[in-house]
């Protein structure tokens, strides 16, 4: 009988649905918490800073480095000749992205040639001693440009259609017509790029790592090296910070701190500065959207046809599913009878873009949540009302139809709407909001209300899958790996939930380790908001299996059957009696029962047709919606959030303390990238806003005043996900679509709201001001 | 000739340090992380905007009744140089757990509030907020978001992080837990013993850094080095070593210099020394000036604000300072000296063109004098950004009227961001002077501005932006003359 001071617990520590802290919450405020910078180097560890470019599109004539090398300190200089067997990185193997530039300089900045000396500083000084000669070719900066000079496509387009677009516009009450900008995003993870090389013996290479995508960097270094894949070994613990920054753009540096490595037999460390990782590194696209609609007098969308032209800067990368997600969420959560989307994926003299959080989405929906805002503005309207009335329906609808033909089956966004519509009083805040800006001259508020609808699954779908690998050993400690990396969004935490829970053991007997592409192969970015989803499953399977084992030596060691054996918090149940945990493993070792697992997990239904736009991409949808009540001064265009309120679906939380940590930290992210993140570039083509001393992320006092946030408790997913949780990485940077909208109603309060003020975004205060001062010439 | 040493002493968390060999521009932050592996202090961004290099320096210093006393401050590692730091305390975040491993409750709230997600600006933060627990025990969440301003994160959304301010800041267990509490005495006795008595000289070949022990010496040092760099709180040239890798050689560190660092009031005005931080400066310029206090809680964040120097504001002219628009607008004097001697200039005229300034070679901004208001005067300053705080000025806009009855008597009118140089409305102001001050009159003098200034287009702004918001903060402040309130307050109080 055990005796343990456990005997009475009824609950173990960390279980599925639990508000567990993040797992390296005490190292992170203790500053103990490793980041790849911060590991012991190896003796003889060289740094390596990148050699730029100052053209945005040229011939290279000549390059003299011979300053750059007789800098005393400077070991070797790489030029894109000294790839040993490769010069490129494309993640989509359009073989369009090369390590190093090599004859032709594609954007301003591209790097040319990298340094590699005794210390980080030498290095960053000798980078700036090179001569190098261009020819200069003409530029194509913006969208605007790419369009009027033949518009090349970085890969190909995308069209969605269902019904008659063109007919039913033609046939409609009313129609309008529209573009709007919606600007890029700098990631701004606060840990820049980093990448440490060292060289084993033979062909062998450990690369450490800030990545999202270990298997893709084991990959690329394999192909620049010249050595197959299996002489390559990824690792990352955790990441500074991600966002889909460092998803693919970590290759470069992994791969010429590899090149280094091998070439000189030492470690090699290359962490680039600020400046050089914005500039060199890509970004959230930018868009042209060009939207014509039809409509009845009610506000019933009839028809929409719109199509998304993006950035995608100088190479395909991701720009592919960045541009097609974009269309995947034009309708957000509505319904259109008839509608055609397509994208321009637009080849620029700019950095190749890249994934960012929401990967196109956000673009997707601030354009369709336009077209709600101009069809409430032409008919007089709250856009709330023209919102209800286009919401998806349900089955028997015939309105639940997306523009890819999938149906939407989970819908739950007029409950979610209904019910922050009365908690955040709405329409009474509302009400006072034009009686306040009927009496004053300059300080001017606006109150929107606009939901989330987000698609969950990679559209490509072969990437959703993951494994894990779980061992126990003897003393009843469990070692967890899976595919999944750790970027603050608590993956690890809640993967490590799920064991706990499986195992039913405390979760600090759960160790959770570093990812790395040993242990587990093959394993799709942390991207898609599927982390947890995809590893957590993965780790269940693994520990279904051990389990499978155990119960079946449990019922034999104690002559019972394996519905007799039951995981209870820190025991197992053998028929009547309690077994601890430990003790068993250490019965089922000697006994010679295999006590380590690979699981995996493949997500079931999906499935995706790109020729013909048609299938279920998405496995299931999480909702949102959020008010946001602003101020703007008329005089100066600044402004100020004065509230938000959010509710926010993730089925049933997997941890409600870090959901609660995403969506509010996915809402001030997104409400940056709205309001006072511009990317700048000038005529040259050189990106001005580099630094944060330029470019500018929300700060604590950016944030709502006042900042509710809940989630839709009641909710689960109608999916068997791990614990009938959702995803919650992404859908959150759309809710402040709200706060553009209300900044827009601001606005519009200048001329008495006749008018839809067509805000681009980032609505900075520039575009606030310039903006009131078009509607007061109205 | 004034006595030499040759090396830099400071205490590093619970050790003293006596570094004879440094480097000119070396940084605290690689002092911090290559030389002793302290690396809780994180490189973000290298140029003190982004805060993840947050450390808390302690320093004597004298208090407005002459008390001296010892001050802790949140700094940027990454831009504040070894030479700077002679005779402090510099505090990591290594230093604040117990020696058992027991957080300190700043540390202890960050992680029950959930207020860290990926981890690498949160050692930032704790020292941020570290700072603000030592001082305050009830901040109100403007105090809270003020002591945040230069710190950046990504990934939290702030929410946690300011509750956790809020509970840690009753969390007093007692006062041997806190580190800087339990060791304030001796540290002080000891900083008193590290103070400098003499010039201070490292040079290793061409490296060579110079701390003059006071304003003599510096006047002394610069003669003989008319090409010396000076450095006070380097948030300005940190940037020139980090960003632009330039070699500075020599460098003359001024920090040290008490006679600087004095700010005297008088009848006739406020003389503040070169010396003067934004924080050593803020309260008296915000007594005597409406607006100046706000003003300076928009420069920076608390580490900037800090390190950062008015005298230094003025010294670089940059178009973009914040301080000389409302300097001007104030009429203030700027004093410079050459060796033994000093002149004063009006500020205005000190910024000849874009990055020329009316300085001799040797000669140093001593001081600088801004009149009082009198009875009738109006004043007020106006920062225009695209982020709140922390952000570098689009434009800026000062203004100083009289009136004699209903009609405006004199203006002195100066903007930032809109010329080459800080630089006067002398259109606007004719367009006033002598009108009746009435919102028609506004109308009218607002055209005058396109006589005033062609500002340029940058990342910060259009030219035509500049030029419109510049007429408009002129309404404004004529709105907020007539009782009309006319700006955005996040809060009612001021922190």
């Amino acid at each position: 009988m055990d005796k343990s001071a456990f005997e009475d617990r009824t609950t173990i520590t960390g279980p599925m649905h639990a508000p567990l802290k993040h797992d390296s919450a005490h190292k992170h405020v203790a500053g103990t918490a490793d980041y790849i910078d911060d590991m012991p180097e190896p003796a003889g560890t060289l740094h390596a800073a990148l050699g730029l470019t100052d053209r945005a599109h040229a011939e290279i004539v000549e390059v003299d480095l011979s300053a750059v090398a007789a800098v005393p300190g400077v070991v070797c200089v790489l030029t894109a000749r000294d790839m040993p067997h490769s010069n490129d990185i494309s993640p989509t193997h359009l073989h369009d992205e090369p390590v190093l530039a090599d004859g032709r300089v594609q954007f301003h900045g591209q790097p040319a040639f990298a340094v590699i000396a005794e210390t980080r500083d030498i290095a960053r000084r000798a980078a700036r001693l090179a001569r190098i000669t261009y020819r200069d070719l003409p530029t194509v900066i913006d969208v605007v440009d790419a369009m009027a000079t033949g518009g090349e496509f970085v890969t190909p387009p995308l069209t969605l259609q269902r019904g008659d677009a063109e007919g039913a516009l033609e046939r409609s009450p009313r129609r309008l017509k529209g573009k709007m900008r919606i600007g890029g995003q700098e990631h701004f993870y606060l840990e820049g790029h980093i990448a440490l090389a060292v060289p084993g013996e033979d062909d062998e290479m450990t690369v450490w790592v800030s990545t999202q995508h270990p298997s893709e960097i084991q990959r690329m270094v394999a192909q620049v090296l010249g050595v197959p894949v299996n002489a390559v070994t990824v690792n990352v613990r955790r990441m500074g910070g991600g966002f889909g920054g460092k998803e693919t753009q970590g290759n470069q540096f992994a791969a010429l701190a590899a090149v280094a490595a091998r070439k000189l037999r030492r470690a090699v460390k290359f962490r680039p500065d600020r400046d050089d990782d914005m500039t060199a590194t890509g970004k959230r696209h930018d868009f042209l959207v060009d939207y014509d609609v039809g409509f009845d007098d009610d506000g019933h969308i009839l028809a929409v046809h719109a199509n998304y032209a993006a950035r995608c800067g100088f190479s395909a990368d991701l720009s592919g599913p960045v541009t097609d997600r974009a269309l995947f969420h034009a309708d957000n959560a509505y319904f259109y009878p008839n509608v055609k989307l397509t994208s321009e994926p637009l080849k620029t003299n700019t950095v190749s873009n890249t994934a960012f959080r929401g990967f196109g989405g956000p673009q997707g929906m601030v354009g369709g949540e336009r077209i709600i805002e101009e069809i409430a503005y032409a008919l007089g309207k709250d856009p709330l009302d023209i919102r209800k009335l286009n919401f998806y329906g349900d089955g028997d609808s015939g309105r639940d139809v997306t523009p890819y033909h999938q149906k939407v089956e989970d819908n739950i966004i007029r409950r979610i709407v209904d019910e922050l519509e009365a908690s955040a009083d709405y329409q009474a805040r509302r009400a006072a909001i034009i009686e306040f800006n009927r009496s004053n001259r300059v300080i001017r508020k606006g109150i929107a209300l606009t939901p989330v609808k987000f698609g969950i699954s990679f559209t490509l779908t072969h990437l959703n899958q993951a494994g894990a690998l779980v061992h126990i050993y003897t003393d009843g400690s469990i070692h967890l790996n899976h595919g999944g990396t750790e970027m603050g969004q608590g993956v690890y935490t809640k993967v490590a939930q799920v064991l706990a829970d499986s195992f039913q053991i405390d979760v600090d007997r759960v160790k959770i380790t570093a990812t790395t592409t040993g242990k587990v192969p093959n394993t799709s970015a942390t991207a898609a908001s599927s982390g947890s989803d995809l590893n957590g499953m993965a780790a269940f399977d693994a520990a279904r299996q051990i389990k499978e084992r155990l119960v079946a030596f449990a019922a034999e060691r104690w002559q019972t059957t394996a519905e007799n054996v039951s995981f209870v918090p820190n025991h197992v149940k053998i028929g009547e009696e309690l077994v601890p945990f430990a003790e068993l493993i250490r019965q089922a070792y000697a006994a010679r029962v295999q006590l380590s697992a690979a699981g995996f997990y493949a997500t079931p239904k999906i499935h995706w047709d790109r020729a013909t736009g048609r299938g279920t991409p998405f496995y299931y949808f999480a909702y949102g919606a959020a008010v946001s009540e602003v101020s703007i001064d008329t005089l100066t265009g600044e402004y100020l959030v004065d509230r938000v309120d959010v509710l926010h679906d993730v089925g049933r939380s997997l941890n409600p303390a870090i959901d609660l940590g995403q969506i509010e930290g996915g809402f001030v992210q997104g409400m940056g990238w709205l309001t006072t993140e511009e990317l700048w570039w000038d005529e040259k083509g050189r990106l001005r806003t580099h630094a944060p001393s330029t470019y500018k992320i929300p700060l604590a006092s950016d944030r709502p005043k006042i900042f509710n946030v809940r989630l839709a408790e009641w909710s689960q997913n109608v999916e068997k996900t791990i614990g009938r949780s959702k995803a919650v990485g992404e859908p959150p940077l759309m809710l402040p679509i709200s706060v553009l909208e209300a900044l827009s109603m601001a606005v519009a309060s200048v001329a008495d709201y006749r008018e839809c003020p067509r805000l681009d975004t980032p609505a900075t205060p520039e575009r606030i001001l310039m903006a009131v001062e078009r509607l007061r010439q109205i | 000739m004034a006595q030499e040493s040759g090396s830099i002493r400071f205490i590093l968390n619970d050790t003293e340090v006596a570094l004879s060999e440094v480097a000119p521009t070396a940084t605290l932050l690689d002092y911090l992380r290559l030389e002793h592996r302290l690396t809780g202090t994180k490189e973000g961004c290298a140029e003190g905007d982004c805060g993840a290099c947050t450390v808390l320096v302690g320093r004597l210093v004298r208090d407005g009744r002459g008390e001296e006393g010892l001050v802790y401050e949140s700094v940027n590692a990454c831009i504040r140089f070894i030479g700077s730091l002679n005779a402090t305390h510099v505090v990591t975040v290594e230093h604040l757990a117990a020696k058992d491993g027991t957080l300190h409750p700043v540390q202890q709230a960050m992680v029950d509030f959930h207020g860290s997600q990926c981890g690498f600006c949160t050692p930032g933060f704790v020292m941020s907020l570290y700072g603000l627990w030592l001082t305050n025990d009830n901040p109100s969440r403007a105090a809270i978001e003020k002591a945040l301003q230069g710190n950046l994160c990504r990934c939290t959304g702030y929410e946690p992080i300011i509750r956790a301010a809020e509970a840690a800041a009753r969390e007093r267990p007692s006062a041997l837990f806190d580190p800087i509490t339990r060791t304030r005495e001796a540290v002080t006795a000891r900083l008193e013993a590290l103070r400098q008595t003499e010039t201070i000289v490292i040079s290793k070949g061409e490296d060579c850094l110079i701390l003059p022990v006071d304003a003599t010496d510096l006047a002394r040092v610069l003669a003989e080095h008319p090409d010396a760099t000076i450095v006070a709180g380097s948030t300005d040239v940190g940037l020139w070593v980090t960003k632009q890798m330039r070699s500075l050689n020599p460098v003359i560190f001024i920090g040290g210099i008490a006679e600087l660092q004095r700010i005297e009031s008088s009848e006739a005005g406020l003389t503040i020394g070169a010396g003067v931080s934004y924080t050593a400066a803020r309260d008296a310029l915000s007594a005597a000036y409406p607006t100046l206090g706000c003003l300076i809680d928009r420069i920076g964040g608390d580490q900037i604000r800090n390190m950062g120097t008015i005298g230094g504001n003025i010294a670089n002219g940059s178009p973009i300072g914040d301080s000389p628009p409302p300097l001007i607008a104030l009429g203030a004097t700027v004093t410079l000296r050459l060796k033994d001697s000093t002149r004063s200039l009006p500020l205005e005229d000190f910024f000849i063109a874009y990055g020329r300034q009316d300085r001799k070679p040797g000669e140093f901004v001593e001081s600088v004098f801004v009149p009082a208001l009198h009875a009738g005067q109006h004043f007020a300053a106006y920062k225009v950004t695209k982020r709140r705080d922390e952000d570098i000025s689009a434009l800026l806009g000062a203004f100083r009227i009289s009136l004699d009855g209903d009609r405006v008597k004199t203006a002195r009118i100066a903007f930032g961001g809109m010329a080459a140089t800080p630089k006067r409305a002398k259109a606007v102001e004719a367009a006033l002077i002598g009108q009746p001050w009435t919102e028609d009159t506004i109308r009218k003098a607002q055209a005058a501005f396109e006589a005033d200034y062609q500002p340029i287009t940058d990342w910060r702004a259009t030219a035509a932006y500049r030029l419109l918001a510049a007429k408009n903060l002129l309404m404004r402040f004529f709105l907020e003359s007539t009782g009309e309130i006319v700006q955005l307050q996040r809060f009612e109080e001021v922190a």
